[in-house]
């Protein structure tokens, strides 16, 4: 499996101020890839990279390149309305809109005019919502409120709400922390069976979780990459002592 | 001792619970006594004839009909013109207006929301009147407009910035350009606040009368073209209730009851229009 | 209840085990035959094949450290991941113990037959029997199957006991007869401690299912 994504040199900057500092990384097709570290440590800063949404911050600057299937996404010309397509995002706290879960689903894909009728919408929307383990919790109240749901529901409408513009990245930004365990599990099992057909990185500051889901981690701190290796041999034996500090939580 | 400091605590609760209650009902009294007490003194003059007919000399009856259309086509020219503009000011300020630019902007809306309108009617007066050789409708309606203006921006852009970042980043992150955002996402979310806003404006503007004063005049006939004087309710109000006569006083009465209830009405319906459905 | 991630992952690691558990039993099967039916390629086979249940080993042991490190098993899960890993090497052992069962019939299979060796053959079923039970008490969960095999151990015991007599009065009485007598108490003394090994996977057994340590208790 080639690589999606790949980071050379990055820095990261807030006006003057430096939030990352020379990361390089690669982030392979179709696995998923934690990033872990304490708070402030920059690794949701990074995340943002990859959809550009760190453009809506004023002064945010980026030095570097990062590649996803080959092209920079910070040359001039790049279409940041396709790549936010393209590169979906799930946020820690679930934001449905205002609005039917049939229409928060088909939300995406009505923007981007990716359905030919209304029939087809209807379909796109339920394979989204059949993707994101939500269907048949849903399928009687398409046109209920999104707010009618629990805190976990409204977080799996907010997945199929970006699987329904068929992304191929899938950006989650710590999707579980507002969970309670069992809403938790099913988050995760929802990650490992989605792995199959996306490319996924996760910023988690829950180790255990970064643990028992991703294939890859990497670990952050102070805006710097410490470590980046295969989750098994980064729980069982890190290169780094830093890494192994944090992850038997020698440190916060 | 604990029994003491409990029961103290729960007797200056209950005192401070009566209070509020009491200012809350205090405030509603008088409301409700300046309403009863326009309902009791107009409610007897008003009748078909006073409602559709034009003023007549004293003694021989007429009505405000001319009036009540005359501050509805105004309210509704002054409402299309500074609605659309106001709104768009904020919706500008509240997305786009961290700059100079945007500060500048709030600043003097802020400072025109405080002037006399009687100034905003001066300067129509000026700018509109004079070179027209004649008072207008067109021109009371630009100058209700003008005092709209600013109020609409302000309340817009506060409910605007109400609407949580987390709401338009998921849309963004959907691959929605900036625009559509706003469009469909912000917009429809502050919609019931904007609502309030423009209403409480119209309401402010329905009970101007200083700048239809220079501006449109009045009138004593039916008049459907905004290029003459046009009659308003708060003009012939203020002629009714400074008049000589008794029987004026009391068109006067009915006249500000029919604006009150005019008022109240779209209050009324703006709030069901907009109620939160999500 | 859905299946959790870690679900999946203690069913293969269970598999691993079951699978190793059955080569093993054919290895210690295969070995008496190869001694009983003086079938030294059958030997040559049962040696070679023991690499293969090596490699299991391994590969259990790497997944069980995987599974401990990344799931964060807890209660009964982690008692089976524990257990599991401490009874794959007991059954590398064993099988271990098979693998010079053959070496010893590669050798007594060149000479003619001592004695006759019904009563080793008896032993060796018993082991055989003792081995089997405890791996469908360790997949059953049955702590009591897993006490009656540990008290059968007796069995084994004594037969060693006899055979050692015999075969040193073998030694005594017959001094030309004695290296082959030697290697026939080797063999008797794999199988022996193939009891004692089967007791240790019983004992891991009742830590599974009770969450008690029985070894080195008199009473179980």
């Amino acid at each position: 499996m080639g690589n999606k994504i790949t980071v050379k040199n990055l820095n990261f900057f807030y006006g003057k101020d430096q939030a990352l500092f020379d990361i390089s990384l690669n982030i392979p097709e179709r696995e998923v890839m934690a990033f872990v570290g304490p708070s402030g440590c920059g690794k949701s800063t990074f995340l943002r990279v990859f959809n550009r949404m760190n453009d809506t911050i004023p002064y945010a600057r980026v030095e570097g390149e990062v590649k996803i299937d080959g092209k920079n996404i910070y040359k001039a010309k790049t279409d940041v309305v396709e790549l936010r397509r393209k590169v979906g995002m799930v946020f820690q706290k679930s934001n449905p809109f205002p609005k039917s879960i049939f229409d928060n689903v088909a939300y995406g894909i009505r923007i981007n005019r990716m359905h030919s009728s209304k029939k087809d919408l209807a379909v796109r929307v339920e394979r989204a919502l059949k993707n994101a383990a939500l269907w048949d919790e849903v399928k009687d109240r398409l046109t209920t409120s999104a707010f009618g749901l629990s805190g976990g529901q409204q977080q799996r409408l907010c997945i199929a709400r970006a699987l329904a513009v068929r992304p191929e990245v899938i950006l989650m930004d710590e999707p579980a922390s507002a969970l309670d365990p069992i809403a938790t599990q099913k988050i995760e099992e929802l990650v490992v069976e989605l792995k199959k057909d996306y490319t996924i990185v996760i910023v988690t500051h829950n180790m255990q979780q970064a643990a028992r889901i991703s294939d890859r981690t990497a670990f952050f701190m102070l805006g710097k990459l410490i470590e980046v290796n295969p989750t098994e041999k980064m729980f069982t034996n890190p290169d780094d002592k830093l890494t192994e500090d944090y992850i038997t939580g020698r440190f916060g | 001792m604990i029994g003491n400091s409990h029961s103290r605590r729960k007797l200056v609760s209950g005192t401070m619970t009566l209070i509020t209650a009491a200012c809350a009902i205090a405030a509603i009294f008088v409301l409700l006594l300046i309403l009863t007490h326009i309902a009791a003194k107009g409610l007897t003059t008003i009748n078909l004839e006073f409602l559709t007919d034009t003023p007549k000399p004293v003694g021989e009856g007429g009505g405000i009909g001319n009036a009540i259309l005359g501050s509805a086509l105004m309210t509704l020219l002054a409402t299309g013109i500074g609605l659309p503009i106001g709104i768009g000011a904020g919706v500008y300020l509240a997305e786009f207006g961290d700059n100079l630019f945007g500060n500048t902007v709030r600043f003097l809306a802020d400072t025109l929301i405080g002037v006399p309108s009687i100034i905003v009617g001066i300067f129509i007066y000026t700018l509109i009147v004079l070179p027209m050789g004649r008072q207008s409708g067109f021109a009371g309606a630009l100058s209700l407009a003008i005092i709209m203006i600013p109020i609409v921006a302000r309340t817009t852009e506060e409910m605007i910035r109400l609407v949580p970042q987390s709401m338009r980043e998921g849309a963004l992150a959907l691959g929605a350009p900036q625009w559509r955002v706003t469009w469909n996402i912000v917009m429809p979310a502050a919609a019931s606040g904007i609502a309030t806003g423009a209403m409480l404006s119209i309401a402010r503007i329905s009970g101007e009368t200083a700048p239809l004063l220079f501006t449109a005049l009045n009138s004593r006939f039916y008049n459907y073209f905004f290029d003459q004087p046009m009659a308003s309710l708060t003009v012939q109000i203020y002629n009714y209730a400074t008049g000589p006569f008794e029987i004026e006083h009391q068109m006067a009465w009915a006249a500000t009851l029919i604006l009150v209830g005019l008022i109240l009405l779209i209050n009324i319906v703006v709030r069901f229009l907009t109620r939160k459905r999500y | 209840m859905e299946t959790r991630i870690i679900d999946r992952k203690l069913d293969v690691l269970r598999d691993k085990l079951l699978l190793l558990g059955g080569t093993t039993e054919k290895a210690v099967y295969l070995a008496m035959r190869s001694l009983t039916e003086r079938d030294s390629d059958l030997a040559r086979k049962v040696i070679k094949d023991d690499k293969v249940i090596n490699k299991m080993e391994v590969g259990i042991d790497q997944m069980s450290v995987e599974i401990l490190a990344l799931q964060q098993p807890a209660a009964h899960d982690l008692r089976f991941v524990i257990s599991v890993a401490k009874i794959t090497p007991v059954l590398e052992r064993i099988a271990d113990h098979a693998a010079n069962i053959a070496e010893a019939a590669i050798v007594l299979n060149n000479e003619p037959e001592i004695t006759p060796y019904s009563e080793l053959q008896k032993m060796a079923e018993v082991a055989g029997e003792m081995l089997q039970t405890a791996l469908d008490a360790f997949t059953s969960e049955d702590s009591e199957l897993s006490r009656s095999v540990i008290k059968r151990d007796r069995e084994i015991d004594d037969a060693y006991n006899r055979i050692f007599d015999k075969l040193i009065r073998l030694m005594i009485e017959n001094p030309p007869l004695t290296t082959g007598a030697a290697h026939l108490l080797f063999v008797a003394k794999h199988l022996e401690r193939i009891g004692d090994y089967v007791k240790d996977i019983c004992e891991l057994n009742v830590y599974l299912i009770e969450a008690a340590f029985i070894k080195h208790k008199k009473r179980i």
